[in-house]
């Protein structure tokens, strides 16, 4: 079984509201997933399941073989779970290499090799020039790919980019894309959640889709974007914006 | 920037860090006034002191307005020690230290729980118990107090008559000590994970900060060094009462060089100690009939003034200045 990561019938209620209903999705080994869906699908309750901010109410979480649904988030980091955040959360008062470093810690027994591993990450994600600005002197893509270079510091099995794109220039997302490929040639295995399906579709080797917190559709990006309940959800959703 | 090298500005820092101290030392050669070299014990204190604050308050993101509380520990367990079980105050003050950071720990664990101002509000209602309990504790003396029984002069027993000096350079070597416990620090793994933690605890929790014990491990150091510096005060004064060592005024004072310098700052305590404690013990001495309430009044104007104007601190416009010079 080459299952990285198992989600088995995972639900995650908000008083009322249903955000994850009955989710069961297998991550292979080395793969990219994308998963998409409407906005409020319940895509980043699910990572926020997975990553481990939040028990889920139902459910099992499995990751490399052993039972997770009780870690917490610091633990699952420490066995090799990393993710960004959809709103980033900087280190605002911090420098980008410090930023850089508190992910590299989570290795890194000294703070010479956390810095230097730190330094090393920046340079991959392109962001070594920017090492000693401050994390708020950034741009919003810079801060984008500080996010990833945080969490690839802490040398993850599985990472999970939650609209890792979103807001980027046509020409920035396709060096995000280039960033993501290089990111699994390092055998990082991937899930991120993007919302502009343009952007995902070449991208991933499997995708699910969510819809009002249920898989609607999993399989090759070639077949989703023809399934008729994936092409309506997201039609539906651009009535309910229109209607907004 | 030649920013390259971390390293060597760390290694600028403690060698003027060490120039500093070489140079306060030599002051009483200088100074020989004795209302002057009990400001400058004070300034010592205080900037030991909110050096100690600093950790909690500014690197962590905690704030206390409750660390008189160990402050008062500190200063009680060196004096009931020795009076009660001849302990010398120099492991008096290292018993101190241990109470307050378990003292610290326990308070920690349900407080850490509770966000900004409720935290903060935790702190000072905490310190306040611990001085009611104080002021009814018969054999810790009660709101009547403790005094160090006169031994004469001696190093071993940390007290001297004569002269004010011996506690002018025990002063020094606090706040040179914890100044260095943070230099230190600040290029470890607590270090970042405390400012990781104080600038967002959801992205620390996610990049495998233990968010919970980092806290604890702030307060427990902070707590440490602020007792030890609780001990030298009673052994400084020699006679204490609950209110003298554990009134909400040590907590202001502890936190406001901090703040004014530069929180969350290597230097900040120690530039607003020297700025703050001169200007308090002279407002003091001028001001003396009309009572601390008026202490208060301009401590809370001056954090007001620096939360609204420079929040960065002295330190930290500093810094500020210089990297955009560099860049
Ligand atoms: N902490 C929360 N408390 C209450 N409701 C929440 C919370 N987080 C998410 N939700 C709700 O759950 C649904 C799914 O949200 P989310 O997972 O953010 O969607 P997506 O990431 O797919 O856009 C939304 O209706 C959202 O309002
Ligand atoms: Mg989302």
């Amino acid at each position: 079984m080459s299952a990285l990561l198992e989600v088995r019938d995972l639900t995650q209620r908000f008083g009322g509201l249903v955000a994850n209903a009955d989710v069961s999705i297998d991550v292979r080994v080395g793969e990219i997933l994308g998963l998409i869906g409407p906005n409020g699908a319940g895509k980043s309750t699910l990572f926020n399941a997975i990553a481990g901010v939040r028990k889920p109410t139902e459910g099992r979480i499995g990751f490399a073989g052993r039972d997770v649904t009780d870690l917490a988030a610091p633990q699952r980091c420490a066995l090799g779970i990393a993710r960004t955040f959809q709103v980033v959360k900087s280190f605002e008062t911090m420098s980008v290499v410090e930023n850089v470093m508190v992910g590299a810690f989570a290795r890194a027994a000294s703070a010479r090799e956390a810095r230097e591993k730190a330094r090393a990450v920046l340079e991959f994600t392109g962001l070594g020039a920017r090492e000693n600005a401050m994390a708020q002197e950034l741009t919003p893509p810079e801060k984008r790919r500080l996010e990833v270079a945080r969490a690839l510091a802490t040398e993850p099995k599985l990472l999970l980019l939650d609209e890792a794109m979103t807001g980027l220039t046509p020409a920035e997302a396709r060096q995000g894309v280039e960033l993501v490929r290089a990111i699994r040639e390092r055998g990082v295995t991937i899930v991120m959640v993007e919302h502009v399906m343009e952007i995902v579709m070449p991208l991933v080797d499997r995708a699910i889709v969510l819809d009002l917190g249920r898989v609607i559709a999993e399989g090759a990006p070639a077949d989703i974007v023809r399934d008729e309940r994936v092409i309506t959800a997201y039609l539906g959703e651009r009535h309910r914006a229109r209607d907004a | 920037m030649a920013g390259a090298s971390p390293d060597i500005a760390r290694r600028n820092n403690l060698i003027l860090a060490i120039c500093v101290a070489a140079a306060v030392a030599c002051l009483p050669l200088v100074v020989k006034d004795v209302y002057i070299q009990n400001m400058l014990v004070l300034t010592l204190m205080y900037a030991a002191l909110s050096q100690s604050w600093n950790i909690l308050s500014g690197y962590c993101g905690q704030i206390s307005l409750g660390h008189a509380l160990y402050f008062g520990i500190g200063a009680y367990a060196t004096l009931l020690l020795f009076t009660k079980f001849g302990v010398l105050p120099w492991f008096g003050m290292v018993a101190g230290g241990a109470i307050a950071a378990v003292v610290a720990a326990a308070v920690g664990y349900p407080c850490f729980r509770l966000k900004g101002h409720y935290f903060v509000i935790a702190t000072i209602v905490i310190a306040e118990a611990g001085l009611l309990l104080m002021l009814n504790w018969d054999w810790a003396g009660a709101a009547m107090g403790i005094e160090v029984p006169v031994r004469g002069d001696s190093w071993a027993k940390f007290q001297f008559a004569r002269s004010k000096l011996p506690y002018f350079y025990f002063a020094l070597g606090l706040a040179l000590v914890a100044w260095i416990v943070t230099w230190k620090i600040e290029d470890s793994r607590w270090g970042y994970w405390w400012r990781a933690v104080k600038d967002n605890a959801e992205a620390a929790e996610s990049l495998g900060v233990v968010v919970f014990r980092s806290k604890m491990a702030a307060a427990a150091v902070s707590a440490f060094l602020t007792a030890v510096g609780g001990g030298f005060y009673a052994q400084f004064v020699s006679y204490i009462d609950p209110e003298s060592v554990m009134s909400f005024q040590f907590s202001l004072l502890m936190a406001l060089p901090a703040v004014l310098g530069g929180i969350g700052t290597l230097w900040g305590p120690a530039v607003g100690a020297a700025i703050l404690i001169p200007i308090t013990e002279v407002t003091r001495s001028y001001a003396g009939g009309t009572g601390k309430g008026f202490d208060l009044i301009v401590y809370g104007l001056l954090v007001m003034g620096i939360a609204l104007g420079r929040p960065e601190g002295i330190v930290g416009a500093f810094s500020a200045r210089k990297r955009a010079k560099a860049a």
